[in-house]
């Protein structure tokens, strides 16, 4: 993790491979899952299990797809859970979100690599893909349909749909959040931002970044001599 | 959509159009009259036989029932309870032939998510429909008399199709035609309502007072009545609910949920593109870029210092 002084811009190392990998196991999970969950949650939206192959297909790899979904968020959060713990900077940001909608970042505070929003989405989702997993096992008929009284399964029934429902809320806002904020994509793209997209959003992330070193990758060094390689 | 009566339905799962309804049919009902059953099970023998099923080999835990539970190839079963009546002092032996009851208003075909494979033809008849079975098991949820059952070889449901086969080219079910007592009867629902009337006063007269008809109004009544003797208990006949009615929280899952998870959701992704439409554009200026190398230099030169 560093700062890189390149040909024509600054970067900031951002996410490393392991955890872009996993990171697009999770949503390529997710999205699978909604899939295949909203064509068992809605008649209109059925014709999305044939995505699947058939409709006993989407039911068949549902559950499974949500077992890879929780093992790699499981290594996702173990890689994140550090950065996310919540600061009074937080509510403090998240008093300003509006000022984040409306594209006013210079009104926020400095905030290091996530700001409130972004930790409310990590732990939000947290929270929700244990809700799933666990109202899922109950409702995973082929193998814990006997696990579970009826009426046990019926009230697992109902918390899934609603913590599903909670799930594409909160990945709705991650997904827009990635696209209106420009320049924020590459994150998890080539793993690395830009100076200026640092500097905008995660100030205090920028200074410890930079602080821990400078690595200059251009061809030619300008003479001004503030940048050595680092280390 | 395959069905044994293909313009005759009254509801099909997981639909949002109205079924074809250009035929209509009389509601048609099975009475089973409790208080003539002997057990003698002919009814559990011809289901299996008129449906080519075969039940496993069982075994003996000192009780009647055979099987102990409906299953995916028993779709009716006979249930024993011995009940020593407080009143009269008398051992009662009480045997209801359970199955589906093919509610008027079934919950099996309410919690269903998939188009088709549960349908209620015009005549009453709640039947699965197999090839459009995905085995999602959510019909046993919403079920309010636990009857369906999931294969897990070929993962579909399955229960008492009230041989809807045999009803649609004017036979009476199986069950109906091998009891030997006369205790199943197979009609019009208005003409299995009349015969239960006079059931009921014989059994009135016989010093059962609160003999009476099983056609729970908490499911819009069923197209599978029973008398019963003690018409006020019907739980003393191997549990048989007090007043059934679809769970408040299958009605909720399947009702109010479904729109409105869709609408949140929708409306999110609506707020998302209007957003990005006319909001302020979140992007780095020139500025922040050249502020980001003072901050950078900044902070290495600290960083260097440390």
């Amino acid at each position: 993790m560093a700062v890189r002084r390149e040909e024509t811009r600054t970067t900031v190392d951002r996410y490393p491979g392991r955890v872009r990998v996993n990171h697009w196991i999770t949503a390529i999970s997710l999205i699978l899952l909604a899939i295949s969950g909203a064509a068992l949650f809605h008649p209109t939206l059925f014709f999305l299990s044939s995505l699947f192959g058939s409709g006993s297909n989407a039911r068949m790899i549902h559950p499974w797809i949500g077992v890879v979904l929780l093992a790699s968020f499981a290594v996702l959060f173990i890689q994140m859970v550090r950065h996310n713990f919540w600061t009074r900077t937080d509510t403090q940001w998240i008093r300003h979100v509006g000022d984040a909608m409306s594209g006013h970042d210079e009104r926020l505070p400095e905030v290091g690599k996530y700001n409130g929003g972004q930790k409310l989405v990590f732990w939000m989702m947290a929270l929700l893909i244990i809700i799933l997993f666990a109202s899922g096992i109950m409702i995973w008929f082929e193998y814990f349909g006997g696990t579970f009284t009826i009426e046990q399964q019926r009230f697992g029934h109902i918390v899934h749909a609603l913590a599903a429902v909670a799930m594409l809320l909160v990945v709705i806002v991650h997904i827009y959040a990635g696209f209106y904020v420009r320049g924020t994509i590459s994150a998890m793209t080539e793993g690395k931002v830009t100076g200026g997209w640092a500097y905008r959003h995660h100030r205090l992330w920028l200074r410890k970044e930079a602080r821990e070193g400078v690595i200059d990758e251009r061809q030619t060094p300008p003479g001004h001599g503030f940048s050595r390689p680092a280390e | 959509m395959a069905g044994l009566q293909s313009q005759d339905f009254a509801r099909i799962s997981a639909t949002n159009f109205r079924p074809p309804d250009v035929r209509h049919d009389f509601e048609v009902a099975k009475l089973i009259d409790v208080s003539k059953c002997i057990g003698c099970k002919a009814c559990q023998a011809a289901c299996l036989q008129w449906n080519d099923l075969r039940e496993e080999i069982g075994f003996n835990t000192g009780v009647f029932d055979n099987p102990h539970d409906l299953t995916p190839h028993s779709w009716t079963v006979m249930r024993f309870t011995e009940w020593e009546n407080p009143q009269s002092g008398n051992l009662e032996w009480l045997i209801r032939k359970d199955g589906c009851m093919h509610c008027a208003d079934p919950g099996c075909l309410k919690a269903c998510p998939s188009p088709g494979a549960i349908v209620q033809y015009n005549n009453g008849i709640v039947d699965f429909i197999s090839e459009n079975c995905i085995g999602c098991g959510y019909c046993v949820k919403g079920c309010p008399f636990n009857i369906p059952r999931i294969n897990q070889a070929d993962h579909k449901a399955y229960k008492c199709t009230l041989c809807s086969d045999r009803v649609a080219v004017g036979q009476a079910p199986a069950c109906a035609k091998a009891c030997p007592t006369g205790a199943i009867v197979f009609g019009t629902k208005q003409a299995m309502l009349d015969h239960a009337r006079t059931r009921i006063t014989d059994l009135k007269s016989r010093g059962f007072q609160n003999a009476g008809i099983y056609d729970p109004p908490g499911v819009g009544g069923t197209h599978v009545m029973y008398v019963l003797h003690h018409a006020d208990q019907p739980q003393l006949y191997a549990g048989l609910p007090q007043n059934p009615r679809i769970s408040p929280v299958v009605e909720l899952w399947k009702g109010v949920t479904k729109y409105a998870g869709l609408a949140a959701v929708g409306f999110a992704a609506a707020f998302a593109f209007v957003h990005a439409t006319v909001a302020r554009r979140n992007d780095v200026s020139r500025a922040e870029d050249r502020e980001a190398e003072h901050v950078i230099d900044e902070e290495a030169a600290r960083g260097r210092q440390a």
